[in-house]
């Protein structure tokens, strides 16, 4: 992968598969304090402990079709290989948080990339599930509830083109925004 | 910074029309595999390109989503084209450029763009 928003697109697809009706995506970073913070939380499934134990091991997956799992030992490598944090929790019935941290300056940490592309693809290819997305610089803040949007919407779907362009154009301008010229 | 207050409008414009599409209207739906091996080999940017070229032609019983794994990985980027009564069409190693071939041949012409189908691969 080259790109931590790919990254980010994978680890959620595995809460999609666990079934989570709400996932929330925070991308946080400070600049004074050299920290990029990516946290994935859901409400899926989750994982025994014993499933837990070995899903940073590349050999395990509870997959048919293939014999390896390689989406969360990817994220983590992507974060330990340049001086960052990994660690992922989760509880039967109750869910799962993945957690990855980097530091921004690091010369091999990945970009962030197209983080919205990501989102839009989340949002607009799953409109059961529902996303709480905080995008965070310093204390510039933008947040998109997929809820409120459904509230809003009455019983419109997401993926209505009229719907779908102004999402893409909130995501995209709201970012630009936060990012004041920064790039993450 | 955007606000949510347009979505408002954009609700007031749809229902005022011929009353909100539904999902189940589409009657062509096109998948785009997105395991790791997919999204690694560049799905993201596919899908984004599929989804951009029907919102701007305009191509109302299309509908562009994802799927987990197709299972076929040396192949990756995936996309299939499902319609009712017609059999299966599965681009490989798709690129967004193929993927707008596709939109112009296939979904607004009928064409099966043979060249990037799977069966290219396997002989
Ligand atoms: N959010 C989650 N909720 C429940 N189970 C999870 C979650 N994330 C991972 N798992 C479990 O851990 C296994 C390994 O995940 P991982 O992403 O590494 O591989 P995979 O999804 O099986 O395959 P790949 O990502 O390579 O397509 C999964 O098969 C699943 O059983
Ligand atoms: S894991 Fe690659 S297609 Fe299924
Ligand atoms: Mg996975």
């Amino acid at each position: 992968m080259t790109e931590l928003s790919l990254h980010v697109l994978d680890v959620v697809e595995n809460s999609i598969h666990a079934g989570a009706t709400l996932i929330e995506i925070t991308i946080c970073a400070k600049v004074k304090n050299d920290v990029l913070m990516i946290t994935i939380t859901d409400n899926g499934c989750g994982m025994t402990n014993d499933v837990l134990e070995h899903v940073t091991d590349p050999f395990f997956t509870t997959r048919k079709t293939r014999k390896v799992g390689l989406g969360i030992p990817f994220f983590r490598y992507a974060a330990l290989s340049c001086g960052g944090h990994f660690s992922i929790t989760s509880h039967p019935g109750a869910g799962t948080k993945v957690e990855a941290d980097f530091s921004l300056s690091h010369i091999d940490r990945l970009p962030l990339g197209d983080i919205t592309g990501t989102m839009y693809t989340l949002i607009t290819c799953n409109t059961q599930t529902d996303f709480v997305y905080i995008y965070k610089i310093d204390d510039r803040t933008f947040t998109l509830d997929t809820r409120q949007v459904k509230e809003i919407l009455g019983g419109i779907p997401l993926n209505t083109p009229e719907v779908l362009a102004y999402l893409k154009e909130y995501l995209t301008e709201n970012k630009k925004i936060v990012d004041n010229g920064y790039i993450l | 910074m955007k606000s949510l207050e347009e979505l408002k409008q954009i609700r007031e414009r749809m229902l005022s029309q011929l009353g909100p599409r539904n999902e189940s209207d589409a009657k062509i739906r096109v998948v785009v595999g997105m395991a790791t091996c997919g999204i690694a080999s560049g799905a993201r940017p596919v899908l984004l390109a599929l989804s951009d070229a029907v919102q701007k032609k305009g191509l109302n019983d299309v509908m562009v989503t994802q799927t987990g794994c197709i299972g076929l990985c040396q192949y990756e980027p995936i996309v299939e084209v499902l319609e009712a009564g017609k059999e299966k069409v599965t681009y490989v190693k798709m690129t967004p450029e193929k993927a707008l071939e596709v939109v112009d041949r296939h979904l607004m012409r009928g064409q099966i763009v043979s060249e990037y189908t799977i069966n290219q691969y396997i002989k």
